[in-house]
């Protein structure tokens, strides 16, 4: 699935000039733990969170994450949008919560195997 | 020149770490990361390296009272050193324990402090040594191999 298709069943805004139908998601995880996010998430997985801080981009770039996608409304900052711009991190904003994002994605096919 | 080997001269990035700035945190882990793909190094090296200088700086932020990483980087390994100028940790083995965490609430409800961090950084360097004193401070050095 591409991020655009992402944006559109999550309802989603996009906070970034990133081309969504040219970025591929294969796996997802939904996380409000960071320190996991880290330890266990291979490249190119979205990640959807609750938090909404620089770090998360960070994390995301660090990790070459495929993007980031804040639910239950949370929407980021402009610093954040700046930031993820210049590390070229797409972020999406859905007013969906955590679990019906991630059930959405998952019945859609989108994989929960994030692990190495 | 002196006669015998000639060593290497490895390319070299330093860069001071403030404690407690969570907005600029992870931008030493960036550069670094950038610089090793210009280098040629491969993917899982350069993820490794982001990964583990990440950690790092993130425990100067938050647990130190100020530090720096230093980076040297040779045609086959990066050696990685993460350096602080304070508290020192008293339990070396148990900071180094999956789990463990003093981080304080405000880190934690940004995610952090699940006490991974550590063992992270040992699980993605090839090789992971902790130098650790009290009212001294706390030397993190990682060798991560080419390919390894
Ligand atoms: N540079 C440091 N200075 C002082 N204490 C540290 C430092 N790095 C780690 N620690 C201690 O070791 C613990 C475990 O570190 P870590 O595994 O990175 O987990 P976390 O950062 O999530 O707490 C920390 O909570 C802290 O008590
Ligand atoms: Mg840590």
């Amino acid at each position: 699935m591409t991020l655009l298709e992402v944006k559109e069943l999550l309802r989603a805004d996009s906070y970034t000039e990133c081309d969504l139908s040219n970025c591929e998601v294969k796996a997802a995880c939904g996380a409000d733990l960071l320190s996991d996010v880290l330890a266990f998430t291979k490249e190119q997985v979205l990640l959807l969170t609750g938090l909404v801080h620089p770090q998360v981009i960070r994390t995301a770039e660090m990790l070459d994450l495929a993007g980031i996608v804040f639910v239950r409304g949370k929407v980021p900052s402009p610093e954040m949008i700046e930031l993820a711009e210049k590390k070229e991190i797409p972020i999406l904003s859905t007013s969906y919560p955590m679990f019906k994002s991630c059930g959405l994605l998952y019945a859609s096919g989108v994989d929960g195997d994030i692990c190495d | 020149m002196t006669e015998g080997k000639s060593e290497i001269t490895p390319i070299e990035l330093f860069f001071e770490i403030e404690r407690g700035d969570f907005v600029r945190a992870g931008e030493a882990s960036s550069k670094i990361k950038k610089k090793l793909l210009r280098l040629g190094f491969t993917g899982s090296t350069i993820r490794c390296a982001a990964i583990a200088t990440y950690e790092a700086e993130m425990n100067i932020v938050i647990h130190s009272l100020g530090g720096s990483l230093k980076v040297k980087i040779y045609p086959e390994k990066v050696v990685l050193v993460a350096k602080d100028e304070g508290p020192g940790i008293p339990d070396v083995a148990l900071a180094m324990k999956e789990g463990f965490s003093t981080a304080p609430e405000q880190v934690r409800e940004m995610g952090f402090g699940a006490g991974m961090g550590l063992p992270n950084m040992r699980n993605c360097a090839d090789e992971f040594e902790i130098e650790s004193r009290e009212d001294v401070g706390t030397t993190v050095t990682m060798v991560l191999y080419k390919g390894g």
